[in-house]
């Protein structure tokens, strides 16, 4: 469905603000680990804590992947980049400012492809990408009165990825930030985890009458953790701010929190107040000078991007774009799907890998929350069973039966067929004879297809395979059917 | 330039101080000569000057290796905190 | 011959021709500073049982033959440089309970270097004054004159120098906090190149500025001891990996053929009084050692307090939003909400002028005056450093007067900012430009000592002291002390 014509009269206009953890093992400017679940401030050492006198180093590796990711999306990876300091008094954030970038970003002016429902292609601006210390957590789990303050988080890098407003609606925004989440694992450089917190996402959503040329006033919508609620919360707040205009009212610019649980988003006055972040830059910490030879040692390290991969898919595996989209979606199950094929026979596998890797494989992942990487069936395993389809060993149905018993005891599929005894039938002799005894056991039913009741050839193959325990080769069964039920 | 009582009672909330009524008219004197003072800076010709953040010439930020180096050491760095429970930093509750 | 009136060459070659102990020398100045740190106040902590402990090891180091030049030498901390396990205040009711878990790379270095901790010096409250009145811990006295100032903000270290409570002190300098009261109690204080020495540890009031340095009586125990606390540290950013000279080895390079630059803008301002004539008669000692003194001005110099207290004050700002009264510091009692315990913590725990710089910084930064106020202080600081990078293509160094006047009275200049800033008129530049200078005593205004200021190229600190060197060579300044500490 078009989005807008859900608001007749309306455009709604989007920007994304992602935030991705940086997969680094220490923190952006101290040696702290940032490993996720450790005790309370634990991990948090003197420069997190913003200890009178410490003072911050950059980490190498955040910066060697916002270069990652700026070359990924053909952006600008700026030569000389500063760091400035963002400040304001909040509890989570210890020394009273974040370490961000403002006017001079590591990263500037990308783009990247989505593809819409109707099959086309759209390019949406990436504005910036810019390096950041993340903040800590508050709790407030029985403390009363109180919260509590762990660090941990402190200090973590984090990669902001700021759109152009160039989304027209919920599903563009999400199929954006899948994308922008599928890139960064991609390139490794986010775990992309949005349960805990490594892969977020802020909206700014606005809507104007179509034609408008301004846009209209835009709110920011926080703290949405999922794909799912990314696409609630957008529908609520546009909708909301449809109502508010049609009523004659003017939406006022401010911070909204998405309430999942009412579906709903709400207004955060505890941040409103006063947005005056004094930015300048931090004399604490030099410009950021990379040359041409540290850009292109990160080039090197680019893989194949999802993009690429899907292009490819199309070309070598005769894949529909659909198809292909889907496969290439993560590099772990696009790596899968390649082994399977490779493993089964080739280029001459890849419809069939691609419907077993998509259908069956994915479905037992979804079922057990499980990945790719620690799946029940390796990619020989299926390769082997996709061998046994194609060699007639078994059917496509039995098939099934066996990848499930495959994934629950994790045995080969030959180790399934041989102890179940699922090997199909193709012996011409005992087809026959199958057939036989189910003619000769259903007269009238024979009767009546020899006079012209075509539609019981169904019955027929029924009952034989039922003879067989489902073994026996459709393709030689219906052949074998056809002959002798001729009159 | 000259500060009222309502601007320095803004900048002192934005800097979170507690200024007391009676020392607002002393601040906003002071901070008026103050910025009066550091006007003068806007007769100097800085039309193709480049604003200097840092005077170290020619140098760039270094990159640290990404090792973890820090071991947790919570308790000791937590002895100067007027108020910790379960090595967590208290504050009066934050509302969102 | 008295302990505390020998050089720290002599000192450390006394203590290796076992003369006497490094316990005896550190028990000697732990019994001047009982006696006379009370009038002075230039301690806020007497670290006694630790310099004893220290003075222990350096025994044992001299016996066994290990030692360096500076073990078992005694030395007092600024109190804005951590120190693990010791109470460091800053000057500040904030960090009036604060022991800080780690030291400071300063501190380290000199541990390493076998030195003895005294104690940590009084200071103006995160190192903002000129006169050491704003510390939490009351004023310091002047040594020549207990009515009198000591200069700030390192007024404490300046003291125990002058009053020989101490061989040696650290201090730190953003506008002149070593150099003015160097100047002001006739001892010599060297405030190196931007980046020379770490600031890791050492508490921050403007980053961009700050810097560490020596003060003691004379060039060549500056040279010692700033040999041990320079040089890179991967722990700061802004920390200069860039080989340290013998500065000890190079205090006797010839000044002959020397140029020396007379800064046109420091003389022509009301510098017609006794300062004057003590800096002109410096002048005309350097003429005598064979230095070549020419003329050079620095236009944009005048500019450079005004640049400062834009500047300083921003970064001040923000450098002192972690005192929030929630992970060390100053809480106040009985918190209403969160903005109660951060404004009354905060309202509380700094003392008047720092909450007068960090509101002079939030508003320079704000919306709609970043540009007017803070940007346009930036594009003046590239000015003035133009100047001096110009200057110095003629000149080896530049030479004025350190501070205006000598010590003023307590009290005289608390209530106008205005004026307490212009003592900073002279030493301002270098911390904007980020150069290496020096003060060393230059004579005597009455009974108040006057000092001369040298500013040098960056890392030029070489030049500098051989410079100080050459004319403490030939006179006594240095050596003089007050009579009531002698």
């Amino acid at each position: 469905m078009n989005e807008q014509s859900a608001h007749a009269g309306w455009e709604v206009v989007i920007g994304l603000e992602i935030h991705a953890q940086l997969a680094t093992r220490s923190k952006i400017f101290s040696g702290s680990a940032t490993a996720y679940g450790a005790a309370p401030n634990s991990q948090a050492n003197l420069v997190d804590l913003g200890y009178p006198g410490v003072l911050p180093v950059l980490n190498r590796e955040a910066v060697r992947m916002a270069v990652k990711f700026g070359l990924a999306t053909g952006s600008k990876v700026a030569r000389r980049s500063v760091f400035a300091r963002k400040n304001y008094f909040y509890p989570d954030l210890p020394k009273g400012y974040q370490i961000s970038q403002y006017e001079l970003p590591i990263v500037a002016t990308g783009t990247l492809d989505i593809l819409l429902d109707d099959g086309s292609i759209k390019t949406i601006g990436i504005t910036r990408a810019h390096l950041e210390e993340d903040a800590g957590k508050s709790t407030h789990e029985g403390l009363g009165a109180a919260s509590g303050i762990d660090l941990n988080r402190a200090g973590t890098p984090l990669l902001e990825i700021v759109s152009e407003p160039d989304l027209r609606g919920a599903k563009e925004a999400v199929a954006y930030l899948k994308k922008i989440h599928t890139l960064v694992r991609y390139l490794e450089i986010c775990d992309g985890n949005m349960q805990e917190g490594s892969f977020r996402c802020d909206a700014n959503v606005s809507v104007r009458r179509v034609g408008a040329e301004k846009f209209g006033t835009r709110c920011e919508i926080k703290n949405v953790n999922s794909f799912r609620y990314v696409e609630k919360a957008i529908n609520y707040e546009v909708a909301r701010q449809i109502d508010v205009l049609e009523g004659g009212g003017t939406i006022v610019q401010e911070t909204r929190l998405y309430d999942a649980a009412k579906d709903e988003t709400r207004s955060m006055r505890s941040k409103e107040e006063a947005n005056d972040y004094r930015y300048f830059p931090d004399p604490d910490l030099l410009p950021v000078e990379l040359d041409e030879s540290f850009i292109e040692a990160v080039r090197q390290t680019l893989p194949e991007l999802p993009d690429e991969k899907a292009d490819r898919f199309c070309a070598d595996y005769g894949l529909s774009r659909y198809d292909a989209l889907v496969l290439t979606a993560s590099r772990d199950l696009a790596d899968y799907y390649e082994a399977v094929v490779s493993g089964s026979g080739g280029a001459s596998a890849a419809k069939l890998a691609a419907n077993w890797v998509m259908g069956d494989f994915s479905g037992a992942l979804n079922r057990d929350n499980a990945d790719v990487a620690t799946a029940r069936v390796s990619s020989a395993a299926l390769a082997g069973l996709l061998a046994r389809i194609q060699d007639d060993t078994i059917s496509g149905k039995i098939a099934k039966e066996v990848f499930e018993a495959m994934w629950a005891e994790g045995l080969s599929a030959d180790a399934v067929i041989e102890a179940k005894g699922l090997k199909q039938i193709t012996d011409t002799g005992a087809i026959e004879a199958a057939i036989d005894e189910v003619m000769a056991a259903n007269p009238k039913q024979l009767e009546e297809y020899r006079s012209g009741k075509d539609r019981l050839f169904g019955f027929f193959v029924g009952q034989t395979m039922k003879a067989t325990q489902g073994k026996a080769n459709p393709a030689q069964l219906n052949d074998l059917l056809k002959r002798k039920l001729a009159p | 330039m000259s500060l009222t009582r309502s601007q320095v009672e803004s900048i002192a909330h934005l800097a979170r101080l507690d200024i007391s009524e009676a020392e607002l008219p002393v601040y906003a004197d002071s901070l008026s000569k103050i910025l009066s003072f550091v006007e003068q800076l806007s007769a100097a010709d800085t039309s193709s000057v480049e604003p200097m953040a840092h005077p170290l010439d020619g140098e760039s930020q270094r990159l640290r290796a990404d090792e973890v180096s820090e071991t947790d050491r919570h308790e000791k760095y937590q002895a100067n905190a007027p108020s910790v429970t379960d090595a967590l930093y208290l504050v009066p509750r934050v509302i969102e | 011959m008295s302990l505390h009136t020998l050089s720290v060459a002599e000192l450390s070659a006394s203590l290796g021709r076992r003369e006497f102990s490094s316990v005896e020398l550190t028990q000697h100045f732990l019994d001047r500073i009982s006696s006379s740190n009370p009038a002075l106040n230039a301690y806020i902590t007497i670290t006694a049982e630790r310099a004893l402990a220290d003075a222990r090891a350096a025994d044992q180091a001299i016996a066994a033959g290990t030692a360096g030049a500076l073990t078992g030498i005694p030395v007092a901390q600024k109190d804005i440089f951590c120190t693990d396990g010791i109470r460091t205040t800053c000057g500040s009711r904030m960090l009036d309970n604060f022991i800080s878990p780690y030291d400071a790379t300063v501190v380290e270095r000199l541990a390493a270097a076998g030195t003895v901790l005294l104690g940590k010096t009084n200071m103006d409250e995160f190192a903002m004054g000129s006169s050491n009145e704003t510390s939490w811990y009351g004023p310091v006295r002047n040594p020549w004159d207990l009515a009198k100032v000591p200069g700030g903000s390192s007024g404490g270290s300046a003291a125990v120098v002058a009053a020989r409570l101490a061989p040696v002190a650290t201090g730190t300098d953003t506008g002149g906090s070593i150099r003015q009261p160097a100047a002001l109690v006739g001892i010599s204080g060297i405030k190196p190149t931007y980046g020379r020495v770490s600031r890791y540890g050492m508490i921050a009031f403007a980053s961009s500025l700050d810097q560490a340095g020596i003060m003691a009586p004379s060039a060549e125990d500056c040279a010692l001891f700033l040999q041990a606390i320079a040089g890179f540290d991967p722990r700061d950013s802004t920390s200069v990996d860039r080989p340290v000279p013998r500065y000890s080895a190079e205090l006797n390079s010839p000044i002959k053929g020397l140029r020396i630059g007379i800064l046109k803008e420091f003389f022509e301002r009301g510098l017609d009084g006794p300062t004057g004539v003590l800096v002109n008669a410096v002048l005309d000692q350097y003429r005598a050692l064979g230095a070549e003194l020419v003329e050079v001005s620095c236009p944009n110099l005048p500019l450079s307090v005004p640049t400062y207290y834009v500047v300083a004050p921003a970064e001040c700002s923000s450098n002192l939003s972690r005192f929030d009264g929630v992970r060390f510091g100053h809480r106040c009692e009985n918190p209403r909400d969160l903005m109660d315990l951060y404004k009354r913590s905060r309202g509380e725990g700094f003392g008047s002028e720092v909450k007068r710089r960090i509101m002079t910084g939030a508003y320079v930064l704000s919306a709609g005056y970043y540009d007017a106020y803070y940007l346009k202080a930036q594009k003046v600081r590239s000015l003035i450093t133009a100047d001096f990078k110009a200057a110095f293509s003629q000149v080896d160094l530049l030479i004025g007067p350190t501070s205006p006047s000598p010590a003023f009275d307590l009290g005289a200049k608390v209530d106008d900012p205005i004026t307490m800033y212009l003592n900073d008129i002279y030493t301002i530049g270098a911390n904007l430009a980020g150069l290496p200078a020096m003060s060393i005593p230059c004579g005597f205004d009455g009974h108040l000592p006057v000092g001369v200021q040298l500013i040098g190229p960056h890392f030029g600190e070489s030049r500098l002291l051989s410079a100080a060197h050459a004319y403490q060579s030939v006179t006594d300044f240095h050596r003089r002390i007050p009579a009531a500490y002698v």
